[in-house]
């Protein structure tokens, strides 16, 4: 059996079979991995082109011209649902987790490697139901609040048909997640040693597998009672429109820690790796992530704190709101501490690691603003939301994905890519990000509505820093991601095994890995950061 | 049959590249409970908005709930019963290597499911006749007892879900007959058989909590 | 727990799977279900006002119990899969208690002495 392919190149999992059918049928995590990857950054820019289209509206108070009202809506709805359901909840999982999972444990593939295939499947037969919803635009917003959403326009039951059907992938990735963890690591790569991002993406997949039904059900739901005409949501009928929010929410809390919570995996990875230090306090950050999927569903109603709710519930769920900061804190207090004396390396990965950490304690903290109920009273569908669940959003989990992407590029690729290139769009989008949503938090703070076509003229100034930095953001992540596709294609710079000097399994195979991973199954002796620890046979944890 | 050098055990294990056998059995296990983890969790969603509207319209839902066949839905609660236990019993069969009789129970099983589905058309035609159905444009308007609208809104949904997984477990375990018909099954290898009937047994427990909520205490 | 190239015996020996219980223990169960059913039936037609509810669910939980423990083999089963059996009703619980923190009480609060 020979190592080597017909060119003489040696054989990996990139040239080992080739022809677009073996992509197609392919049960390699890692061909999956980067199928992902390749359609959920389509949609990115899908969607980022809508978001782009708006913040030209909003540039100048008045109509500019380019789209009515009624357009306008659609555009915030489509932005919305494409880049939750479509990009940012497959998001790390699908793309990196696919990858990466089995060759930090210590395995060959996933547990169930057909239904990886069949989870990608079911998230192209959404995304192509989401596609054609756009034929007959959605403008409920992406969160689909009845009763409104049960009288408007047709394409609510395709544009929530698409999102049932893209749950269903979802789950079966967590599902696979969960059960890979639990059932192949390699021999002696026990719970303790496991790498954080391996803890990160087991949490993200066990809220994946228990959250995601009810936002299922409560789509069914909707669908049955706009075409059958039932009264669940409906007062009309009998119905209660904010039992949809409560269905709504107890998944769509939680998704945003599925989100979150792998790119909190990769800033775990980087910067110990640029630090070339052990990650300060390992259980805590393992457990954190534990505990924040864990408290991540008692919170939901922070949502709703205008919905109507009682006074009592609002009360319980502010309390427990600020709870579920104090793991996150513990996690950003640690990656800090890692870098401390650490012997640091200013490398495109690690700057967007470090941002993502200024850039999340904006993030996290006003978050806490708005989890206070008096507060949350004047900011509650302002822009002030708009540009927290951004830095969330964009600034955490995105970021994090282009962080880990550049980190793990050689490792995929088995080329380097320009660090010139990257650093440049990484100063756009890291300048361009913070302008766009800073004006936002203050005109928020002014009264600025979301989900508004137009504003009083006095807002203007803002709103036209914010496009302007909207355009430099998006200029951004074209230039990082055309580099890296440029490079995944076109480059010729070979990465080595190990170009970063990383303690972690996957780094000691090859760039890029064969189809197997790894030549013979890996024994594991110790954790995975041991920086500037002695190598021992025996056992740090 | 022919021999094959490969096949060293028909009856055994399948060959998985990336797992031992053991392994591959208890992840197949663990990946099925997940899966019923995630069905308790969607059904969970139905009896939550049940819950709800029961506390609102209390009364009301005891009289609509006397619209439904308490001896149809008892009857139907031990046909599942029924069901279920052959459904364990084929694992045991299986366990054993006695295919002949892992098909003899899943077919049994089926029956019963296939009873099910039968009591359940009676019922359905019978609030059809009586106009309690969503499609019927009387039940549909504002003017009908809001109450009854909730209660035989979540009647359908909640039963129309289950019997949606009565026929898809009836499709799995019709494929696990067809594995156990060429006497696929032993000792060393029986996952299909065990993961199929976990699936029945949560066909059986939803429904076990259905009966009493829906036709019962209203 | 977790091994990979672990087994070089395609032949298999037989391997200890899933556990194995008399037939008497499905029988018992089965009828002990049946019985249940009758009893909860039997129950419901008298009114106990606010405990039938109380009753029937308790009942349904019994009989879930049994067929969860012995015809799905749960009670032989390792830790990892009774967390993953019991936190979905875990959850439950706290869906359908938010929702009950909310709407019984939207328009007579209990005063909370924080608020």
């Amino acid at each position: 059996m020979s190592t080597a392919t017909a060119t003489g190149e040696k054989k990996n999992y990139l040239n080992e079979h080739t022809g677009i059918w073996s992509w197609i049928y392919t049960l390699d995590h890692k061909r999956i991995g980067i199928m992902y990857t390749v359609t959920l950054f389509m949609f990115f820019f899908t969607a980022g082109i809508f978001a782009l289209l708006m913040r030209y509206e909003l540039m100048h108070a008045g109509p500019s011209g380019l789209m009515t009202p009624d357009q306008y809506n659609q555009l915030f709805t489509l932005h919305g649902a494409i880049m939750v359901f479509l990009f940012i909840v497959p998001g790390i999982p699908a793309t990196l987790g696919n990858f990466l999972i089995p060759l930090m444990i210590g395995a060959k593939d996933v547990a169930f490697p057909r239904l990886n295939l069949l989870s990608y499947y079911i998230y192209v037969a959404g995304a192509i139901m989401a596609l054609v919803a756009l034929s007959s635009p959605v403008d409920t917003g992406w969160t689909f609040y009845t009763p409104y959403s049960i009288q408007t326009g047709q394409g609510v039951v395709l544009m929530t048909g698409a999102a049932f059907v893209l749950g269903f992938s979802s789950i079966l990735t967590g599902l696979n997640f969960v059960v890979t963890i639990h059932k192949l690591r390699a021999p002696g790569m026990t719970w303790m040693r496991l790498p954080l991002f391996i803890w990160a993406a087991y949490a993200t997949a066990a809220i994946q597998v228990l959250a995601t039904p009810v936002v299922g059900i409560n789509l069914f739901l909707l669908i049955i009672e706009r075409t059958m005409g039932i009264g669940i949501f409906d007062p009309k009928l009998g119905g209660d429109p904010v039992l949809f929010q409560h269905l709504f929410w107890f998944y769509s809390h939680p998704v945003v820690y599925i989100m979150i919570l792998p790119a909190f995996g990769i800033i775990a990875e980087i910067i110990p790796v640029f630090s070339q230090k052990p990650i300060f306090g390992y259980k805590a950050v393992a457990f954190a992530s534990l505990a924040i999927a864990l408290i991540g569903f008692f919170v939901w109603a922070h949502h709703m704190f205008l919905s109507g709710i009682s006074d009592t519930s609002a009360a319980f769920f502010s309390i427990i709101t600020f709870a579920v900061a104090i793991p996150t804190a513990v996690k950003v207090f640690n990656w800090v501490s890692t870098m401390y004396r650490g012997s640091i390396r200013l490398d495109t990965p690690m700057l967007y690691a470090i941002s993502f950490i200024f850039i999340f304690m904006v993030a996290g903290t006003t978050g806490i603003y708005l989890a206070t109920l008096g507060v949350d009273i004047f900011y509650h569908d302002t822009y002030f939301v708009v540009a927290h669940f951004h830095y969330t959003m964009q600034g955490g989990a995105v970021i994090g994905m282009i962080a880990g992407l550049h980190f793990w590029f050689p490792k995929m690729s088995g080329k380097m890519y320009s660090e010139t290139t990257a650093k440049i769009a990484f100063i756009l989008i890291f300048v361009g990000f913070n302008m766009t949503f800073v004006p936002q938090f203050v005109l928020g703070m002014h009264g600025m509505p979301r989900r508004y076509f137009d504003y009083p003229p006095e807002f203007e100034s803002l709103h036209f820093a914010s496009t302007i930095g909207a355009f430099a953001n998006g200029l951004g992540y074209a230039l990082a991601i055309l580099n890296l596709a440029y490079t995944a294609l076109f480059g010729k710079t070979k990465a080595g095994r190990n170009p970063y000097n990383s303690l972690s399994l996957e780094w000691q195979t090859d760039s890029p890995p064969i189809h197997d991973n790894f030549e013979v199954t890996p024994i594991v002796t110790d954790w995975t950061y041991g920086y500037g620890e002695p190598i021992k046979g025996q056992s740090h944890h | 049959m022919s021999h094959h050098a490969e096949v060293t055990d028909p009856q055994g294990p399948p060959h998985v590249h990336h797992m031992d056998s053991t392994t591959a059995y208890q992840a197949a296990k663990f990946g099925m409970w997940l899966f019923l983890a995630t069905e308790i969790l969607l059904f969970g969603g139905l009896f939550c908005a049940f819950a709800l509207f029961r506390w609102t319209y209390l009364e009301e839902f005891h009289h609509a709930s006397k619209h439904l066949n308490v001896w149809m839905g008892g009857t139907n609660t031990i046909v599942l019963i029924i069901s279920s236990y052959f459904a364990a019993m084929a694992v045991d069969a299986a366990q054993h290597g006695d295919n002949k009789k892992v098909v003899r129970n899943l077919t049994v099983t089926i029956i019963c499911a296939c009873g099910f589905l039968v009591i359940k058309y009676f019922e359905y035609s019978s609030k059809y006749h009586h106009g309690l159905f969503p499609l019927n444009p009387e039940f549909n308007s504002p003017e009908f007892n809001k109450a009854y609208q909730s209660f035989f809104a979540l009647y359908y949904c909640m039963t129309g879900l289950h019997a949606l997984h009565v026929i898809i477990g009836m499709c799995l375990l019709g494929w696990v007959i067809s594995l156990a018909r060429k006497n696929r099954f032993s000792g060393r290898y029986y996952t299909p058989v065990e993961v199929g009937a976990l699936y029945w047994h949560l066909v059986d427990l939803i429904w076990i909590y259905l009966f009493p909520l829906l036709y019962l205490v209203g | 727990m977790s091994h990979n190239d672990h087994s070089h015996n395609p032949e298999g020996h037989n391997h200890e799977l899933g556990h194995v219980l008399p037939h008497s223990v499905y029988l018992k169960v089965l009828v002990t279900l049946l019985v249940l059913t009758v009893i909860t039936v039997w129950v419901a037609q008298y009114n106990f006002g606010n405990w039938n509810i109380i009753v029937a669910m308790f009942v349904a939980s019994i009989k879930a119990a049994l067929v969860a423990l012995f015809f799905m083999h749960l009670k032989y089963e390792d830790p990892f899969t009774w967390i993953y059996a019991i936190i979905p009703l875990f959850l439950l619980f706290i869906l359908i208690g938010g929702v009950f923190l909310d709407n019984p009480f939207r328009d007579n609060p209990i005063p909370l002495p924080m608020l």
